[in-house]
Formats: C-alpha cells, sequence, structure tokens
C-alpha cells in the first residue's frame, strides 16, 4: 500500500472501461496521460460520463477493466481512505456539513488528519483569506449563512485544506448565478496559475472550458473523443466538437 | 368526596404505582434505544435486511396491546407473570417508532453531504459518528418521544398480568365501575406521558443547540 504520493504528481487512464451492474458502459477505452500542473477540463453532455472519470481518480468507482494509475500506482492497490484525503474534490452540490460552522468544514482533513489545532486554525485562515473570504467574518459562518458563491469558495478551500497535488472538480460553479460564475471563474483560473496544482475539472460549458483549461478533453458517450489544448479544440474534424464549437456563437 | 379528595386519601397507593409505571417505561424505552438505534443503523447499511426488519416492527405494532402481553405469558424464559414480560412487550411496542425514525433519519441526510465526506476520506465510522448521526439526531429523537408517550399509555395495559403500574387503578376502577379510581390511574399516566414529552424536547433542544441547518 502507498502511503504518500511521491515527488512529481502522475494520473494515468490505461484503457478504462466502466461498466455498472445492469451491464451499461459507461466508459470505454479510455487511455489518458495527465500532466502535472495541469487544468484539464473535460467536457460533455450530460451522461458523457465525465463525474464517472473522476471518481475512478478518488476510488469512490474502481474500473471494471484496465486501471487508474496515481503516481504510478493502481488506484486498487491504495488504500483509499490515505488517496482521498490526498485529492481535493469538489462537487456541485458543494456538500458543506450543515452543522460544522466554516472554519471546521475546511478544516476537516486536517483534522482527520490529526495536525495540531494551532496549524488547522493558521491553515483555515491562510485558505479562507485566499478564496477571498476575510477569515475573522466568514470563519464562524454556517453554511446556511453563506450565499451559493460564498459556499462553493468555502468547497474550493477545503479541498485544498491538506495541501493536495490534484484537485478534482465536479462541475463546481454550474449552481452559480452568472455573474458570480465569472467571477468566480476568473479568480480560479487565476488561483490555479499561482498554486500551480494538477487540476481535472468537469463541465458542459464550452465558454468554461476556453476560460480555464490547459487542455479540453472532449467526452461523448462514455469515450474520450479527443484530447486538445484550446486552441485546436476549434479545429476538430468531430461532430460533437462542431456542436460544442456552434455554442460560442 | 369529589376526585381530588379520592385522590389525596389514596396518594401513598397512588405514588408507589406511579414509580412502578415509571420504572416499567425507563427501562423497556432504555433498552428500545439501545436496540432500536442500531438496528435502525444497520438497516441503513444493510439494505437488504431494511425491509424484514421494518416489516416485523409494523407487525408487532399491529397486534393489540393487550394481546400482545396475553401473548407472551406463555413465552418460555421471557414470559409469564410479572414486571419482565410486561418489559418485553413495551420495549417491542417501542421499537418501531426508534428503528423507523433511525433508519429515515439517516437514510435522509443530504446526498451531496455524503458524497462530500466520503470523497475527502472519512472512514465508515466517522461518517457515522461526525455527520450521519448528528444530522439525524432530530429525527432520531422525534422517534424516541412518540415510543416513551406511546409506551406510558400501553403500560396501564401491564396491571393485567400482574406486573403493576397505574393500570391497576384503571383496570380496579372498571370492575369497580367507579369512574374516581378510573381517574386516579388515568389521570397520573397523562402527567407522565406529557412530563415525559416534555423533558425530552428539552433534551433535545439541549443536543441540538448547536447544530442549525
Amino acid at each position: 500500500m502507498q502511503a504518500m504520493i511521491p515527488g512529481p504528481f502522475r494520473l494515468q487512464f490505461e484503457d478504462v472501461e466502466f461498466t455498472v451492474g445492469s451491464g451499461r458502459k459507461l466508459l470505454t477505452g479510455i487511455s489518458l496521460d495527465i500532466r502535472q500542473g495541469e487544468m484539464l477540463v473535460l467536457l460533455g453532455r450530460s451522461g458523457s460520463g465525465k463525474t464517472t472519470m473522476l471518481k475512478l481518480v478518488n476510488r469512490l468507482l474502481e474500473p471494471t477493466s484496465g486501471q487508474v494509475l496515481v503516481s504510478g500506482q493502481s488506484t486498487l492497490n491504495w488504500d483509499p481512505i490515505r488517496l482521498r484525503r490526498q485529492i481535493g474534490y469538489v462537487i456541485q452540490d458543494v456538500g458543506l456539513f450543515p452543522h460544522f460552522n466554516v472554519e471546521r468544514n475546511v478544516g476537516l482533513v486536517p483534522s482527520l488528519e490529526s495536525w495540531p489545532q494551532d496549524r488547522i486554525a493558521a491553515r483555515v485562515r491562510e485558505l479562507l483569506a485566499l478564496v477571498g473570504l476575510p477569515p475573522e467574518v466568514f470563519a464562524r459562518r454556517y453554511p446556511h449563512e453563506l450565499s451559493g458563491g460564498q459556499r462553493q469558495r468555502v468547497g474550493v478551500a477545503r479541498a485544498l485544506a491538506a495541501d493536495p497535488p490534484v484537485l478534482l472538480l465536479d462541475e463546481p460553479f454550474g449552481a452559480l448565478d452568472p455573474i458570480t460564475r465569472s467571477e468566480i471563474q476568473r479568480e480560479f483560473r487565476a488561483l490555479h496559475q499561482r498554486l500551480g496544482k494538477t487540476m481535472i475539472f468537469v463541465t458542459h460549458d464550452i465558454r468554461e472550458a476556453f476560460l480555464l483549461a490547459t487542455r479540453i478533453g472532449l467526452m461523448q458517450e462514455g469515450r474520450l473523443v479527443a484530447v486538445v489544448e484550446p486552441q485546436e479544440f476549434l479545429k476538430l474534424d468531430h461532430a460533437e466538437a462542431r456542436a460544442f464549437a456552434g455554442c460560442l456563437q | 368526596m369529589n376526585i381530588l379528595q379520592f385522590m389525596w386519601s389514596d396518594r401513598s397507593e397512588i405514588l408507589q404505582l406511579t414509580v412502578e409505571h415509571i420504572f416499567l417505561v425507563v427501562v423497556a424505552i432504555s433498552i428500545a434505544i439501545a436496540v432500536g438505534v442500531p438496528l435502525g443503523i444497520l438497516m441503513t447499511r444493510q439494505p437488504r435486511l431494511g425491509k424484514p426488519i421494518l416489516a416485523f416492527a409494523n407487525i408487532i405494532q399491529t397486534v393489540p396491546s393487550l394481546a400482545l402481553f396475553g401473548f407472551l405469558i406463555p413465552v418460555p424464559y421471557i414470559g409469564g407473570i410479572g414486571t419482565r414480560t410486561a418489559v418485553i412487550a413495551l420495549l417491542l411496542y417501542s421499537l418501531l417508532p426508534i428503528v423507523r425514525n433511525t433508519y429515515t433519519g439517516i437514510l435522509g441526510v443530504d446526498a451531496a453531504v455524503r458524497e462530500a465526506a466520503l470523497g475527502m476520506g472519512m472512514t465508515g465510522a466517522q461518517i457515522l459518528w461526525q455527520v450521519e448521526i448528528p444530522l439525524s439526531l432530530g429525527v432520531i429523537f422525534a422517534g424516541i418521544r412518540v415510543a416513551t408517550v406511546i409506551a406510558v399509555g400501553v403500560a396501564t395495559i401491564a396491571a393485567a398480568i400482574g406486573a403493576g403500574g397505574l393500570g391497576m387503578f384503571i383496570f380496579r376502577g372498571t370492575s369497580m365501575l367507579d369512574y374516581r379510581v378510573i381517574l386516579a390511574g388515568a389521570i397520573p399516566a397523562a402527567f407522565i406521558a406529557l412530563a415525559a414529552d416534555f423533558g425530552l424536547s428539552a433534551t433535545e433542544k439541549y443536543f441540538m443547540r448547536e447544530k442549525r441547518s
């Protein structure tokens, strides 16, 4: 069993297939090498398998065949708890704990990892400031006292808490109003450039993909149709790529 | 002699039967919580067990209470005449609201919260103790309150199988056709139910004071 993610972070999908119990294939023939520090945006319609890709990385799901390698080790060889604590995870519904205040929500993984109290407190303040929420105002608030955008910022801070080398983001800004959304997208892009963490970002919004991505992975019906840099995307000769490109007009 | 004078003159017996009554309920509810809450949690972990257990608890609930006490008398080890049989009957009656509320309370925890907890690397036990139980405590408590109030009422029937309690007055009054004797049992029983409901709701507020949603 691996204990810590060593050295440079690497994430690979090797001919991964994922089938649900009823025999329906959600993912077929996925091979992908994710580079350290990149922001890979998985773009696709609902049901194209984007979320399943993320859940294979933190072993919320296990591949039916093929393997997902985190730092060279199949996820199946990782202790799932240890693996997940080193992978930040942000979902659309955020999933903040309603009975924890912001400080305890953000400090959750460090406290599971038994960091000393003062170190957790310092880390929480640092992160809240990083995501644009002054700690003296927000640390003691409860999730129901926050707006949607503030909740999502807390969600990002929580995912970053234990300084994981990789972040998985599942349509994190999907439920926000357009103005908040575009603000938080720009800030998030700056945050990515500053932190240099590897990120896999799932969306069905091609504008968001263009704004954030260092590479775009286009998904359709459980297949990874293309993985290209944003400027190449519009040149793709594929019906699904053209359909998405059509949304830009 | 009006009812209050009557109750005053019988105060020592009323007090003794009230104590017996409370004892029956407290013992039965304590065991019902100790069994019912873990059972409800187990049902959320083993969905296949859920339906049969709920069905069993539902069936018990539909058996008329007097009949349930009667049925238990001939059962070896747990049956017979007296307190033990009464406690077991009350326990069986109290189980359904507690099991059902624990089960629905835990299943009612927001799926996004559970997914986030799992995705951040909480173990099953950590999710249970730090997330699921705190977030379903209100629903579980509601089940305990319902079970307790029902048990106070059903415990009056315990007198029929010789377990004492305030039912003694009620059965005696019924056979004597004396409403004062019936009320001497019924009034304190009603007060116990009200006090238990009030006490449990205060306890619930105390536990929930930090929880916001």
